[in-house]
């Protein structure tokens, strides 16, 4: 065992490191994202793979070299070069481009799929643990029901009834949430409300419902968030197999899923790009953001904040 | 079953510090947990948490309510407290029966009453900042503006020995101990009369406890508070009680001011709880009378004297009849046919 004077390299103690370290020195908002940035690598990877998405998004008219939209015969299957930066598709179309209009598509769909199904959620989830009795019976069986029905029975019912639009897949992949996060935030709701914070709230004479908002549904937050961003990862993927079945988003908006499946069986020999892109963007969107997901559930959580 | 009047009569405060009307008064509380069985949900039977008691706190007086865990003190103070609906009896608080007030006419009393809990760590919401957390009784009760809630939650801070500056901290940043501060001062926000500590110091380092207690009996002297002190530890409520009610399977065993409990324990049980109080002496030596066995289910009470199965003194009448509450001398009763 070496005593520490004769090996000061291993035992010295650099304070200033170690309170870095403990985040001692964060001051404002700068310091504090690059505190987390160090103490959480790769959660700040998945905020970058899911920050160039948004970006892409929002910017897509001025980053698309190219109309996603416009074909060009003469260009058809064309591989990745100078012209086409990731190739064009059969029908001439710039690929490049219609990956950048897709992640509208698929952001659009994940994140207004998963807000709904947690709104949803979070509200028959509190009901149902609050208030218990016949109104938890009544939500479980819903929730029950809710779970029965299979997404691609659903969807394609909603597709032939009300016709495929993008409102549609996103009612339909918000449905297969809500029993999701009904579940979770009950099970929490019904340990918190036995809690002694919330027993001094009432003894305050603090309205049920206000408990309800104030005290138990904050505690429930951090798994919704790790359910959510979970949620999301796999609501761009659903999104993409509706469409990889038709009946997601239909054309002309340019869809992840629909440019797998429109080349998947004929091209992945002859023009694997094709294939290879818009799967790497699928997959790519959804490791970001479980990344990210993880990451914010370690952040968000004060118990863990030290 | 004891006679509800008796106790209730025989404890009008005897060295209470102030006179007056009673705080509290609780007269044969009862609350029986049915246990439901079967399809129809039918009661099968009942738990008797509590089954009738009676005592009554003073102006500026505080209570101990002492005994082992699953007795039922804990019931007594939530029930007080209409945590938990009581099955049967009364409470008055000041004089005002509070026993079956809807819930918003309960409101106004609630500023009256406050409870601190065992637990420093569950019983603070992890979510929220201390200020906010105390200042919330204030704000239930829409008292004060945001600015005056603020400068009000500073000086609480202030009164129970934390910084006001760690007003926008959560409550993980803190200690046990200052948990419990944090607890004290919200319970003070509304200036209540009466404040329940349910085991307020049990969960605390005993050096901590001893902090604790005592800025709970300044906080006494200064704001005339009453408490239901509950605890298991005779030896922490001789320190803070005027009076001390001892509890054995949801009812009173026996119930005496501080000194007459300590020198002359008349019921059974009593001397048992206190032969169980360490002496800070190892040449000391006491004779310790253990109590063999574990507490009667509550679920079926034993008949006669609930005491009888673990009583040194049993006789063939404690266990068929219930035995009445006896008064000694004033203000000393004892439910126990031996005395």
């Amino acid at each position: 065992m070496p005593r520490p004077e004769n090996n000061p390299g291993a035992m010295a103690i650099d304070h200033d490191v170690e309170l870095a370290r403990a985040g001692a020195n964060v001051t404002g908002w700068a310091s504090g994202l690059l505190f987390q940035v160090r103490r959480h690598p790769l959660g700040a990877f998945g905020a970058v793979i899911v920050v160039v998405f948004v970006l892409a998004a929002a910017f897509a008219p001025w980053i698309a070299p190219l109309d996603p939209l416009a074909t060009n015969p003469r260009a058809s299957l064309a591989p990745p070069g100078s012209e086409y930066f990731l190739g064009a598709d059969f029908m001439g179309r710039d690929m490049y481009s219609r990956i950048i209009y897709g992640a509208r598509i698929s952001l659009a769909v994940g994140l207004a799929s998963t807000f709904l199904g947690c709104l949803f959620g979070i509200a028959l989830g509190l009901m149902s643990g609050f208030l218990l009795g016949w109104v938890d019976l009544a939500i479980q069986r819903i929730i029950d029901i809710m779970q029965a029905l299979p997404l691609l029975v659903m969807a394609l019912v909603m597709a032939a009834s009300l016709g495929p639009s993008l409102e549609n897949t996103i009612i339909a992949i918000s449905i297969p949430v809500i029993p999701h996060v009904a579940r979770v935030i009950r099970s929490n709701t019904l340990a918190l409300r036995e809690m002694p914070f919330v027993e001094a709230a009432r003894a305050q004479g603090m309205s049920e419902v206000r408990i309800a908002v104030r005290h138990v549904m904050p505690n429930t937050i951090a798994p919704v968030i790790v359910l959510a961003t979970a949620q999301l990862g796999s609501a761009i993927l659903t999104e993409a197999s509706l469409s990889f079945l038709g009946l997601g988003v239909p054309e002309p908006h340019p869809s992840w899923g629909r440019m797998l499946s429109e080349s998947a069986a004929e091209y992945v020999r002859t023009a694997p790009w094709l294939v290879i892109f818009p799967g790497l963007a699928i997959s790519l969107a959804v490791f970001g953001t479980n990344l990210l997901g993880d990451a914010l559930r370690d952040i968000l959580d004060p118990r863990e904040r030290s | 079953m004891p006679d509800a009047t008796a106790i209730a009569e025989e404890t009008a405060p005897v060295d209470a510090p102030a006179a007056g009307t009673p705080v509290l008064e609780v007269e044969g509380l009862k609350k029986h947990y049915p246990i439901r069985k079967g399809l129809l949900r039918r009661a099968a039977g009942y738990v008797y948490a509590v089954d009738g008691v009676d005592f009554s706190i003073g102006p500026g007086e505080t209570l101990g309510l002492v005994g082992e865990s699953g007795c039922g003190k804990t019931t007594v103070g939530r029930t007080v407290m209409r945590l938990i609906e009581p099955t049967a009896g009364s409470i008055r608080l000041k004089g005002k029966d509070i026993t079956r007030l809807p819930k918003d006419e309960m409101r106004p009393y609630r500023r009256e009453m406050q409870i601190i809990f065992q637990d420093p760590y569950s019983s603070l919401n992890p979510r929220m900042t201390v200020g906010d957390i105390v200042g919330e009784p204030l704000l239930v009760h829409g008292i004060g503006s945001r600015k005056e809630r603020e400068e009000r939650v500073a000086a609480l801070f202030d009164r129970v020995g934390l910084r006001s500056a760690q007003m926008r901290n959560y409550p993980h940043e803190f200690s046990g101990g200052q948990r419990q501060r944090i607890g004290i001062a919200r319970a003070l926000a509304l200036d209540p009369s009466l404040i329940i500590g349910d085991e307020p110091v049990s969960a605390l380092d005993v050096s901590i406890q001893a902090q604790v207690i005592n800025l709970l009996m300044d906080l006494q002297e200064e704001k005339k508070l009453s408490y239901l002190f509950i605890a298991h530890d005779l030896a922490v409520v001789e320190h803070i009680s005027h009076r001390i009610a001892v509890m054995y399977l949801g009812r009173l065993v026996e119930f005496a001011d501080t000194r007459t409990i300590f020198t002359s324990p008349q019921h059974p049980y009593t001397e048992a709880l206190l032969s169980a109080v360490p002496i800070p002496d190892p040449r000391r030596k006491r004779n310790k009378r253990i109590l063999q066995g574990d507490v009667p289910s509550p679920v079926r009470p034993p008949p006669g004297c609930h005491f009888h199965t673990r009583c040194p003194y049993a006789e063939e009448r404690c266990r068929t009849e219930a035995p009445i509450p006896k008064r000694l001398s004033p203000g000393h009763v004892v439910a126990c046919h031996l005395r």
